[in-house]
Parts: C-alpha cells; sequence; structure tokens
C-alpha cells in the first residue's frame, strides 16, 4: 500500500447489517491501525489541530499508535476529550481535522477519526482510566444537560477541582448521543455509558429527571449554593414545515422516530415502547439525522425514501453516513419537495404532494436555492412520513430564567461565545448555536468551563 | 428510584399511589403532570398529579389499570420504588396567575370524567384554600368508578353526579347533566374546567360552547418525553399546531380539533394489540384514562 492511500477497514456487509443493530464499521484492528498510523508525515506545524474544535494533539496520539503503545494514544486523547470514543465516530473529520491534510493532497487524508476511535476503544476494552482531578477547591458547579456540551464542561470542571453535578431532563444522561444517533453508528452499552460512568468516575454527579426550569429553576438551583451554573440543554425541538396534513397518524418528527428507538429502545423485543414503520416510509430532509431516521426506518423492515428539494451535492449528511445509506437500499429522490400530506378516510397517511425543483442561485449558506418547476406536481403514495428539517432550542430556560435573553428562535444569548445576559449563567452548544456537531457542543462546553473557572476565581479575588 | 409509599384502591381497577419525588412536590402546580417509568425496559407513561404534599415530599397519583404499563405499575407495592419519575411537566393552569379578587366573583364549574376525575382535585383544593367557589359535575360508568367523592365533599357544598346507567345522581353523561343544571335548575357558570378521556372532553366542550360558558380542557395525547422534543402529542388549537406538553395540557376547551386529537390518540392502538396489550397507558388513556 502506498503513501496516499487509506488502510481499508471493514464494514459490517450491508444485507447483513439491514437486519440488525450492531455497529456498521468494525473499526481498525491493531495491525491495520498501527499501518494506518505509519502514513502520518508528522507535520512540524500540524494544520489539522486548529481545525480541531477541541485542538487534540492529533500527530502526537497517531505516533504514539504508530509505536504500538495505545495506552499512551488514549491517554493523549483523554487530555483533550472528554468522548473520543464518540467523536471518533460521529465527528464529521472530513470537514475539520482531515480537510487540510497533507496526505489529502496527493491522495487521501490520514483516517484521524478511525484512529481516535481505535485508540479509544482499545483503552475501554482493556478498562484504562484516564483523567486527573486537582485537589477539590469547595466550588459547587451545575451543569444543565448531559449531552455533549454538558460532559465536556462537567469533565473540564472536575478536572479544575470543581465539584460538579449536571441535570438531566430525561430518565439517562447522554442528550443525543442517547436518543438521537442510532446504536449502529454509536453503541450505547460499549460506548457511550463507559464514557459515561467515567464521568462519575472523576467525581461528576449526575441527576436524572430534572427538568430545569420545571422542576428546579436557574434561580432555586443558585439557592442550592452552586456558585456559576452553565446550559447545554441542545436544541430539542423538532421543526415540522407546516404544510397540510403534517398532523395525520403516521406523521412523525425524526425526534420521535429516533427516540422512541433509541433511548426507548422500541427496537428491542423487550422494550414495552411502540414504535410504527409503516411499508414505505419517506423521511424528509438531507442531514445527518435524515439519514439516522432513513437507516433506522430500514431496519425495521420497510422501504425507504429519503426526500430531499436539492441534490446530492447539496446533501448537508456526511458522505460516509450517505454512502452507508445507499448501500442499505435507501431510494434518494433529489430535487423533490412535498407539498402536502395526503390521508385516507381514517387519518392515516396514504401519500405526499410533491413538486419538483430546480437550482437556482445561491442562496446566503452558499447552497443553490431550490425553485419549485410549474406544474410539476405529483402523488408519491407513501404511509409514514418521518420529518428531519433540524430543531431548535427549547424555549423553556429563557422564559423561566429572569435575565436569560435569547433571540425569536430560542437560542441563548451570548458573549463571548458563552457569557449569557444572568449573571453566573453561562451556555454552550446547540442551545446557543442551534443544532450543528457533537464536537461543537464539546467545544464550546470546554471553553465555558474555563470562563466559569475564571468567574468563580475573580468573584474570589474581589472578596479577598 | 422513587418510594411508593402509599397505595389505595379507589374503584375498581383504579389506584391511588403516593410516590415520594421532594422535587416534584415541591414544584407542582394545580394544572401540571408527570411522566414516569416503572423500570428500565419501561414506556415513559404521563400521569396527572392528584395531590401533593410539600412537606412529605409526596406526590399522589391516580392511574387506572388498562394496558400492559399501567398494569404492571398497579402491580407495585408500598415500599417498592419505581424507576424513574419526572415533572412537573407542562404549564400550570392558567387561573393560578390570575387575580384572586377576581376569581372569587367567578363561577366555576368543575367537570370530570371517569379517572378525569382525579386532576380536578390539586385545582378544586388550590382554589379551595384561597376561598374561590366553584362547583364540581362528576360523570362515570356507574357508581362504582366514582372516585374521591369524599374528598372532593369536603371541598365544596355543590357536588353533582352522573352516571351512564343511572346508579347516582344524573342518569346520562356528564354534558347532558350540565345542561341540566344551566337550563332546569338555573344554574350559571362563567368557567367550566373539562378533564376526562378525549371523547368526554370534546361532547362536554360542544355543550358548554351551546350554552356559552367559556372552558378549558386538560388534553392527554401520545407523549414520549413529554419536555418539547418529540413532537407526538402535538394538537390543533384554533387552527395551529400546539405540543400539549409544553403549550399546554390546558387549551381553549372550544378551539381543540377534538377530532384530529381522538384519532391521533389512537394511533399505535393496532401495534399495542399485536404486542398483546390490551391497551396501552402511553397512546391511549394517558393523563385520565
Amino acid at each position: 500500500m502506498d503513501r496516499y492511500t487509506r488502510t481499508p477497514i471493514s464494514y459490517q456487509d450491508p444485507q447483513d447489517r439491514i437486519h440488525n443493530f450492531e455497529e456498521v464499521c468494525l473499526g481498525y484492528t491493531e495491525e491495520e491501525a498501527i499501518e494506518e498510523a505509519n502514513r502520518c508525515l508528522k507535520c512540524k506545524r500540524p494544520s489539522c489541530v486548529p481545525l480541531c474544535p477541541v485542538n487534540i494533539d492529533i500527530p502526537a496520539f497517531i505516533a504514539e499508535i504508530a509505536k504500538g503503545d495505545f495506552g499512551e494514544a488514549a491517554r493523549i486523547l483523554a487530555k483533550y476529550t472528554a468522548l473520543p470514543a464518540v467523536c471518533g465516530r460521529v465527528c464529521p473529520q472530513e470537514e475539520q481535522c482531515e480537510k487540510t491534510c497533507i496526505l489529502g493532497k496527493k491522495g487521501e487524508a490520514i483516517a484521524i477519526g478511525k484512529l481516535e476511535r481505535f485508540a479509544a476503544d482499545w483503552a475501554i476494552e482493556k478498562g484504562l482510566k484516564f483523567g486527573r482531578t486537582e485537589e477539590k477547591k469547595g466550588h459547587r458547579v451545575a451543569v444543565v444537560g448531559s449531552g455533549p456540551a454538558g460532559i465536556s464542561c462537567a469533565k473540564e470542571l472536575v478536572s479544575l477541582g470543581y465539584e460538579v453535578k449536571i441535570f438531566e431532563a430525561l430518565h439517562e444522561p447522554g442528550g443525543v448521543l442517547i436518543y438521537g444517533i442510532p446504536e449502529f453508528r454509536l453503541p450505547k452499552e460499549r460506548i457511550v455509558r463507559v464514557e459515561i460512568e467515567r464521568l462519575k468516575e472523576l467525581g461528576v454527579e449526575i441527576e436524572t429527571n430534572v427538568v430545569v426550569g420545571r422542576t428546579v429553576t436557574i434561580d432555586e438551583i443558585f439557592q442550592e449554593g452552586y456558585e456559576a451554573i452553565f446550559i447545554g440543554s441542545g436544541a430539542g425541538l423538532p421543526v415540522f414545515m407546516n404544510i397540510p396534513g403534517e398532523n395525520l397518524n403516521g406523521v412523525f418528527s425524526a425526534n420521535e422516530f429516533l427516540t422512541r428507538c433509541n433511548l426507548m429502545m422500541a427496537y428491542r423485543k423487550d422494550a414495552e415502547t411502540p414504535i410504527r414503520v409503516g411499508k414505505k416510509v419517506s423521511v424528509i430532509g438531507g442531514g445527518n439525522v435524515a439519514m439516522d431516521a432513513a437507516r433506522t426506518a430500514r431496519r425495521l423492515g420497510a422501504e425507504v425514501h429519503l426526500i430531499y428539494r436539492r441534490t446530492e451535492k447539496e446533501l448537508p449528511a456526511r458522505l460516509e453516513e450517505v454512502e452507508n445509506a445507499k448501500e442499505e437500499g435507501i431510494i434518494f429522490n433529489f430535487l423533490t419537495n412535498p407539498l402536502e400530506i395526503l390521508g385516507d378516510e381514517e387519518g392515516w397517511v396514504r401519500g405526499m404532494k410533491c413538486i419538483r425543483m430546480e437550482l437556482g442561485e445561491a442562496d446566503e449558506s452558499g447552497r443553490r436555492r431550490p425553485i419549485p418547476i410549474e406544474g410539476s406536481e405529483f402523488v408519491f403514495e407513501t404511509d409514514t412520513v418521518i420529518m428531519a428539517l433540524g430543531t431548535n432550542p427549547n424555549p423553556l430556560l429563557p422564559m423561566t430564567t429572569a435575565g436569560l435573553q435569547a433571540d425569536d428562535k430560542n437560542r441563548i444569548k451570548v458573549l463571548e461565545g458563552c457569557i449569557t445576559s444572568r449573571e453566573g449563567v453561562f451556555a454552550g452548544g446547540d442551545n446557543v448555536t442551534g443544532s450543528a456537531t457533537v464536537i461543537l457542543a464539546m467545544g464550546a462546553g470546554k471553553k465555558a468551563a474555563k470562563a466559569i473557572d475564571e468567574y468563580i476565581s475573580k468573584k474570589l479575588s474581589k472578596k479577598a | 428510584m422513587f418510594e411508593i409509599l402509599e397505595k389505595k384502591l379507589l374503584a375498581p381497577n383504579i389506584y391511588s399511589m403516593d410516590i415520594l419525588a421532594p422535587r416534584v412536590a415541591k414544584a407542582a402546580l394545580p394544572g401540571q403532570f408527570i411522566i414516569l417509568r416503572v423500570d428500565e425496559r419501561g414506556e415513559r407513561i404521563p400521569l396527572t398529579i392528584c395531590d401533593t404534599k410539600r412537606e412529605e415530599g409526596r406526590v399522589t397519583i391516580v392511574v387506572q389499570a388498562v394496558g400492559a404499563s399501567t398494569k404492571q405499575l398497579v402491580s407495585k407495592e408500598v415500599g417498592d420504588y419505581i424507576r424513574d419519575f419526572v415533572g412537573p411537566l407542562g404549564k400550570p393552569s392558567a387561573f393560578v396567575n390570575e387575580d384572586i379578587g377576581e376569581l372569587r366573583k367567578k363561577k366555576i364549574l368543575f367537570a370530570g370524567g371517569g379517572v378525569g376525575t382525579a386532576p380536578i382535585f390539586p385545582q378544586a383544593k388550590w382554589m379551595w384554600e384561597r376561598g374561590i367557589d366553584f362547583h364540581i359535575a362528576l360523570g362515570a360508568r356507574t357508581r362504582d368508578l366514582i372516585i374521591l367523592e369524599e374528598e372532593f365533599s369536603k371541598l365544596t357544598d355543590n357536588l353533582y353526579f352522573a352516571t351512564d346507567d343511572g346508579s347516582y345522581g344524573f342518569h346520562g353523561f356528564v354534558n347532558a347533566a350540565i345542561e341540566d343544571l344551566v337550563l332546569n335548575e338555573g344554574k350559571e357558570y362563567d368557567l367550566c374546567i373539562i378533564i376526562g378521556p378525549m371523547v368526554m372532553m370534546k361532547f362536554t366542550a360542544m355543550t358548554t360552547k351551546k350554552l356559552g360558558i367559556p372552558s378549558i380542557v386538560s388534553l392527554n395525547p401520545i407523549m414520549v418525553d413529554g419536555t418539547g422534543m418529540c413532537g407526538a402529542c402535538r394538537v390543533t388549537v384554533g387552527g395551529e399546531t400546539k405540543f400539549a406538553c409544553v403549550d399546554g395540557p390546558e387549551f381553549d376547551a372550544h378551539l381543540v380539533d377534538f377530532d384530529e386529537a381522538i384519532r391521533r390518540q389512537n394511533q399505535y392502538r393496532e401495534v399495542e394489540i399485536e404486542r398483546d396489550h390490551e391497551y396501552c397507558q402511553l397512546v391511549g388513556g394517558l393523563i385520565n384514562g
């Protein structure tokens, strides 16, 4: 194998995997990982590091893998990221660290994500534990939400010596890692729950079943003796199209469909929560969540169509996910937009009235704007429609917290990336940016932890 | 884990349970609900709050055992634990933020049906504690299924009953009883708060609309998370889509599209039957049974 070709990685055969929820990508073996790691040019001024939202010392951990010291590789990762096994799987590396890899100029960029996953998985399998905590400072910080932003913030704070408690609204911690991303892309038992256990072992306390804004307010958390609060409540409110027929039986948000399957484990025979799939499912949207919903529906036995108003080139989903979806038999319908969902006499979905689109000029997102082709309406038969059009932050916290400002999309307003309009309250992740990626939320959580440390230290020095 | 402190049989198949949940007991206001999960494989079941005792950290829920999950719940005994218990969810009743003086001037009627009687209790109690007068009309299939009669009789002298079989009080549905109170007994009401099964709420809302009484219903659609994430609880109110869990559960009774709400509530019935569930609480009778 030449230096410019990526070491191949194994995947579960598409014909097998559409019948199970086991992980699709099987990961590198030790030999493969060493081989891939040896491709790294060990750039003196690596362009990959600044593109990582948590600035992992990428050449350093890859060099350890190349040497065969996988534990040391994992230890380096743990210095920068609270969730290496997660990030190695779900980060859009092709848009970040791998984007400017020198190897990519002539051939294929080094597989940073796959190597990160390898080292992190190896450490989990071997039961290695990292993370150090400084001496307790006797100061308490509360974190709202146990998704990527909250986890990352909590880990950083606990290692700075703070006593940290996370409040989680659902019955299980993990946020989108648990309710949103499917098992076949991110194993819950083997990876997510292990990472969360590690966090607890570092001393982070997690209280589930607490909806901040309802069960307790931000003010009451301060009254409980916390000196600062980080809000990492994500973007959980699903967006619908506001077209006729959207409330027919058989129309779901991707959030509902995925939550039933992931958090509530409805794909398992022994789970009590039902899920309704139908025979011919249409997923509306083109992002990673749309791919997750489509591939989940496929595994539950349906014929699945993805309906997207632009072309394949504009799909916001990761290329790897699109390829995996295609291999699994998801049928892509591009340049198509639903106008109305049609119901039968009993109020169940029987089809969609759609219109063909063409691409016009580029819009502010830089993508070419889809324009309906007049007179091209047609009826598309389908019995289940899943809306995967994105999510907005939940308005609950701005609504119930005096002095916490948010914009018209309920995104919390911040200064310097994480300081809210309410003293002592910090925010980061999807509730500030709108729905984005796991790693950006982690970066925001980590940054907020530093700001919180500064805030508390400053308050102390004033007192003294 | 949340301990069961007390369990009582209120009527055939209808139980009240006191759960130790101090945070919920402290925060709950009339009109709000909780979601619980019996064990790690369980569904998230939305249930109404019937009463709270803040000092003891106690939350009383009333549950009718109609499906696999609710049957499993009522099989638990005092001293057993429930895996998850979260709340209070939804917005409190609008009257909680109204001027007490204004409320005292209003002639208020509560209309309850079946297990929907339970969530009326905290609302009526809240008003009673503030010296606000109200009448209560409760409907059930038969006398045996009437719950909380003693508790309600302590709050008001104007307690009316309606049974489908005529075994107690007015012979007929609760909406017919309300019509009788207004048209034949000369009662007047400025506000009616209706809580019960979806069909009961639909017909009672039609009656109060005809009688010109502004009305509120507490909806009980399918929910998964109950925090605004899934959108399963969408309901059309005045032509707009609302999420019952965060925008509700209480809405203007005369603006709710009940036919859609009833249809949506039955969405999983087939799946449930297939899975040998007689009836699923999450989908069917969640809040009020």
